[in-house]
């Protein structure tokens, strides 16, 4: 059978994910949100700290392997969830993590993300969006939304940004999950619920880059706005939002549908979140949602139970292990035509 | 007719089965390879099929055809021209009259020399019936008609029958050199376990053309060709893929680790990767990437999770990974990219064989990447080569890239099966102090590798990448002149494996005029024709062979001053040659390049040196 993670037996505390790296991120970037977050919810999970192995991409997001206290490997750009690939499949008892932003697996590392969701490898990726190219100074990205003038689209981006939700699910994810940085207890919880879950996680971060994008997610995210523009979803729950959660959402014809409650619409055809259906056309279109139209969902949008690439693969090898006539090379180099030089 | 030219005694002889791609020829060829093998001999072979995977039936782009040479000495090549030729269609006959020696055997199936197959084969007229094969000795043989002869009361259908046609002519070549059936039938046996009437109308067939050969002219031709004097031990034929993925297989035993392949579909590399994904019942975890640059990176991370870690490729692909190789290289990873080499550039001629990807194992990555680079030399050596690029890798903590290439992929020779006791041991670096004195890049002191410690291990938790790192501590720092000592020690750390290897041989005598020079898979064809021409008398020559390209073997230097003059021989545009000026200033090299997409013939070697050796002479 396919190795478990092994649970830990020490108290950690976050400081023991400290290290001795100067953090090189710009006071006040989304990033520090994501590692605080992270140091707490490794100290918490019940890993050993050897047990963990946090691989990263290029890019602002991806220095994050240097200050965490596990092993780590800061890959090359855009290659992350493939070296990640490598580590989990080599060792399926580690807690294998990858830390990308919307450049790195998006545009460059796009093949490897559609692939890994595909597979259902059991990693658990989280993405830095912050809509831009931030290290290497201001380029749109593949996430950047049309009209944001960069670098690259002086005159403002006409390019159709990803919904990074939507392409994960659109390539059969079995966990996604959106979250806004400032919202630490979300991405804690959000965290665990990845670790849980067996096959690729995708959490998708909407990251604060004070340099360049600053303010993009302030419409989902700000303290005034939040309650209308960001529906916090809850698994079993009705789906509610707006400052006195007046709204939720009902299907007219294939569409989604704002409406408010207590007036001609009848409780009962309010939709409740149900992120375990399989079936994921639902899952889609509350990961489409969008400002001005629908406020944008937040929390874990899909998770459904399947089972893991590096299950299969090692199932697959205890398998063949059983039924072979070969124990060794030996027998294997044996085995068919042989003969003997006297 | 001209006079048979196989006569008792002869000591090699090359034969070459062709038929059309659904005749069954390579499984022909292989079989009689086997039962040469059975008998002693020493050989190699090569498979020469359609580049279309369904090329027209009975056209000449459908021929398929395998190639022998088999003998009782040393055989290093599949021959360059055949004594016998196996031609079971028309279109068969016409593709392969080029390869024919003169005086050359053609045993064809007459049956099929009908109107419409020579139409097919583009015959105006039937070349049975006039002088086209006049330099030849032909057998016309009715192998279609006695092969439903002798099945006719098995109650097969016609087209059942007519796929046994193959080892009736098979039980015909089989009589000529007077092979045993037993071991043949066997395979039948077990092969069709299940369709036990298949085994026995194979077996029949077989058995048929061996009775028919007996009552015909064949008989008279029969000849015994001596066992080689090979060193004792198992044998069996293998290809360059198989020696390759068994390779690794054996350095993953040997060490107890588990074998990691990452790799993408790729002409001609993915047999290694078809083999080791039929070898999950010894645990090698396959990873089959969604693109090349996926496959080299997931190696990379099965490294740093500590297994023996292996990705194939041919050029293409080679390119597509070479800027992750650059991580394996900082990263100082153990990693080995086996390279199948094929024509290029860009897709070029993805069949056939070139050896025009050195330079870009030397080179290939940005900055200064040093890594190890070994060439395979035959079909069996693949075997070795492969092994002693994870030893090599594991010791020195660095990525090795082993070139093979599209002819040793194929081709097949007899390899002695390496009994687990005589495989070299792999001496891992192990480190011995306290967790807390450890650091990621603090290095083994004789040969600067650095110790391996992976996820799991508690207390050795760190962080590699491919930043520039501080020496010992790891941690990542520009500062100038670390930078300049990290590119030299990795520099170091690579010229350092020089003094592991075996010393490079010479070959014939130690100095003198011209020192023949070549490296992978070019051995077999110089060779030979160094020992021919060695026996013919030319004694101010001698001859080497590389596979350790980088580094080159220690006394290299030493051994070329030795010689006037070199002549470089490799399937590129004279990259080995070139290198090996920039390695050994001054060097009076000549260049032989063959750059054809196909092997070296014994005969054009052996014309070059001639050529050399009389140019030489005149000039002094
Ligand atoms: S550039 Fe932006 S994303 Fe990068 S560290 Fe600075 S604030 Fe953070």
């Amino acid at each position: 059978m396919q190795a478990e993670v092994k649970p830990h037996t020490v108290a950690y505390d976050r400081k023991d994910f400290m290290t001795d790296q100067h953090v090189r991120w710009c006071p006040g970037c989304g990033d520090f949100m994501i590692l605080n977050t992270m140091r707490k919810v490794f100290a918490d999970i019940g890993v050993r700290k050897e047990d963990f192995t946090l691989v990263s991409g290029i890019g602002c997001s991806s220095r994050i392997t240097y200050y965490m206290e596990t092993y780590g490997i800061h890959s090359i750009h855009g290659r992350a969830i493939a070296t990640a690939s490598g580590v989990k499949l080599a060792n399926p008892g580690l807690s294998v993590w990858v830390a990308t932003g919307d450049g790195d697996c998006m545009a460059i590392g796009g093949n490897h993300f559609i692939h890994a969701v595909r597979r259902n490898i059991d990693l658990n990726i989280i993405i830095f969006n912050n809509r831009i190219y931030g290290m290497t100074k201001g380029q749109s990205s593949p996430t950047s939304p049309e009209g944001l003038k960069t670098k690259t689209a002086p005159g403002g981006v006409y390019e159709r940004p990803f919904n990074i939700g939507e392409a994960a699910i659109g390539c059969g994810a079995s966990f996604f999950a959106r979250v806004p940085d400032k919202d630490y207890k979300m991405l804690e919880e959000t965290m665990h619920a990845a670790y849980k879950h067996k096959g690729t996680s995708v959490i998708e971060v909407l990251q604060n880059c004070v340099i360049y994008t600053d303010g993009i997610h302030e419409q989902i995210t700000s303290k005034e706005t939040k309650d209308e523009n960001q529906v916090v979803l809850s698994h079993g729950e009705t789906i509610r939002f707006g400052k006195d959660d007046e709204y939720g959402l009902v299907l007219n014809g294939m569409k989604l549908k704002k409406e408010k409650f207590g007036q001609s619409i009848p409780d009962e055809a309010f939709l409740k979140h149900d992120m375990h259906e399989e079936s994921s056309p639902f899952h889609l279109a509350l990961a489409r949602m969008q400002l001005p139209e629908f406020p944008v969902a937040t929390g874990i949008l899909r998770q459904v139970e399947d089972v893991s690439y590096d299950a299969q693969v090692y199932n697959a090898i205890e398998a063949a292990k059983k039924y072979t006539p070969y124990k060794s090379t030996s027998d294997l180099f044996m085995s068919g035509n042989t003969w003997e030089v006297k | 007719m001209a006079e048979p030219t196989i006569s008792t005694p002869v000591n090699k002889v090359v034969v070459r089965f062709s038929g059309d791609s659904g005749d069954g020829m390579q499984l022909t060829g292989s079989l009689f390879s086997q039962s040469s093998g059975l008998a002693g001999n020493d050989l190699t072979t090569v498979p020469d099929f359609p580049a279309e995977i369904r090329a027209p039936q009975g056209t000449i782009s459908g021929v398929s055809s395998y190639q022998v040479q088999f003998g009782g000495t040393e055989i290093y090549t599949p021959g360059d021209k055949t004594d016998l030729l196996v031609a079971m269609n028309p279109a068969a006959l016409a593709a392969n009259l080029k390869f024919l020696k003169p005086g050359a055997m053609i045993i064809v199936d007459a049956d099929e020399f009908n109107r419409k197959n020579l139409k097919k084969a583009e015959y105006e007229n039937n070349p049975l019936e006039d002088d086209t094969l006049s330099d030849f000795r032909v057998i016309k043989a009715p192998i279609a008609f006695m092969t439903k002869e002798a099945l006719k009361d098995m109650g097969l259908d016609t087209k059942t029958i007519m796929r046994c046609r193959n080892m009736f002519a098979l039980g015909l070549v089989y009589h000529l050199f007077s092979r045993p059936l037993e071991s043949t039938v066997a395979y039948f046996e077990k092969k069709f376990a299940k369709k036990p009437e298949i085994a026995k109308a194979n077996s029949k067939a077989l058995q048929a053309g061996y009775s028919f050969a007996e009552s015909t002219e064949i008989n008279a031709l029969s000849m015994h060709i001596p066992p080689a004097r090979l060193r004792k031990g198992m044998y069996r034929n293998i290809d360059g893929n198989t020696a390759v993925a068994w390779g690794c297989l054996a350095a993953a035993e040997k060490t107890g680790k588990t074998l990691s392949l990452c790799s993408y579909p790729i002409t001609p590399a993915s047999e290694i990767l078809h083999e080791l994904s039929a070898r999950k019942d010894l645990g090698v975890v396959v990873f089959q990437a969604e693109d090349e640059i996926a496959a080299v990176c997931a190696s990379i991370g099965a490294a740093f999770a500590g297994n023996l870690s292996l990705t194939t490729t041919s050029g293409p692909g080679a390119s597509l990974k070479s800027e992750a190789m650059g991580l394996a290289v900082i990263a100082e990873l153990p990693l080995v990219m086996v390279n199948v080499q094929r024509a290029g550039p860009s897709t070029g001629l993805p069949t056939k064989t070139e050896q025009a990807d050195l330079f870009q194992a030397l080179y290939g990555r940005h900055g200064e990447a040093p890594l190890i680079v070994l060439a395979a030399s035959t079909p069996d050596d693949c075997f070795e080569f492969a092994y002693e690029a994870c030893k090599l890798a594991m010791e020195h903590s660095t990525p090795v890239i082993l070139l093979t290439d599209s002819y040793l992929s194929s081709g097949n020779s007899p390899w002695r099966i390496t009994p687990p006791q005589e495989l070299p041991d792999i001496n891992i670096p192990e480190y011995k102090g306290a967790p807390e004195d450890w650091q990621p890049y603090q290095r083994e002191a004789e040969y600067l590798a650095r110790f391996w410690k992976y996820p799991g291990q508690a207390r050795f938790e760190h962080r590699i990448g491919g930043l520039e790192k501080k020496e010992n501590s790891g941690n990542l720092t520009y500062e100038p002149l670390n930078h300049e000592l990290m590119v030299k020690l990795r520099e170091e750390k690579i010229a350092r494996v020089a003094k592991k290897l075996p010393k490079q041989n010479v070959y014939g005598p130690d100095s003198g005029k011209l020192l023949i020079v070549c490296w992978g898979s070019t051995y077999g064809s110089a060779k030979t024709a160094f020992t021919e021409l060695l026996e013919e008398g030319h004694d101010s020559m001698g001859f080497t062979h590389f596979n350790y390209i980088k580094p080159l073997p220690e006394n290299t230097g030493e051994l070329f001053s030795r010689f006037d003059e070199l002549l470089v021989c490799e399937q590129n545009n004279g990259q080995f040659a070139a290198y090996l000026q920039t390695q050994y200033p001054g060097l009076k090299i000549r260049n032989y390049n063959k750059i054809q997409g196909q092997p070296f013939f014994v005969d054009e070697i052996k014309q070059k040196i001639r050529e050399t050796l009389e140019e030489s002479e005149y000039a002094g």
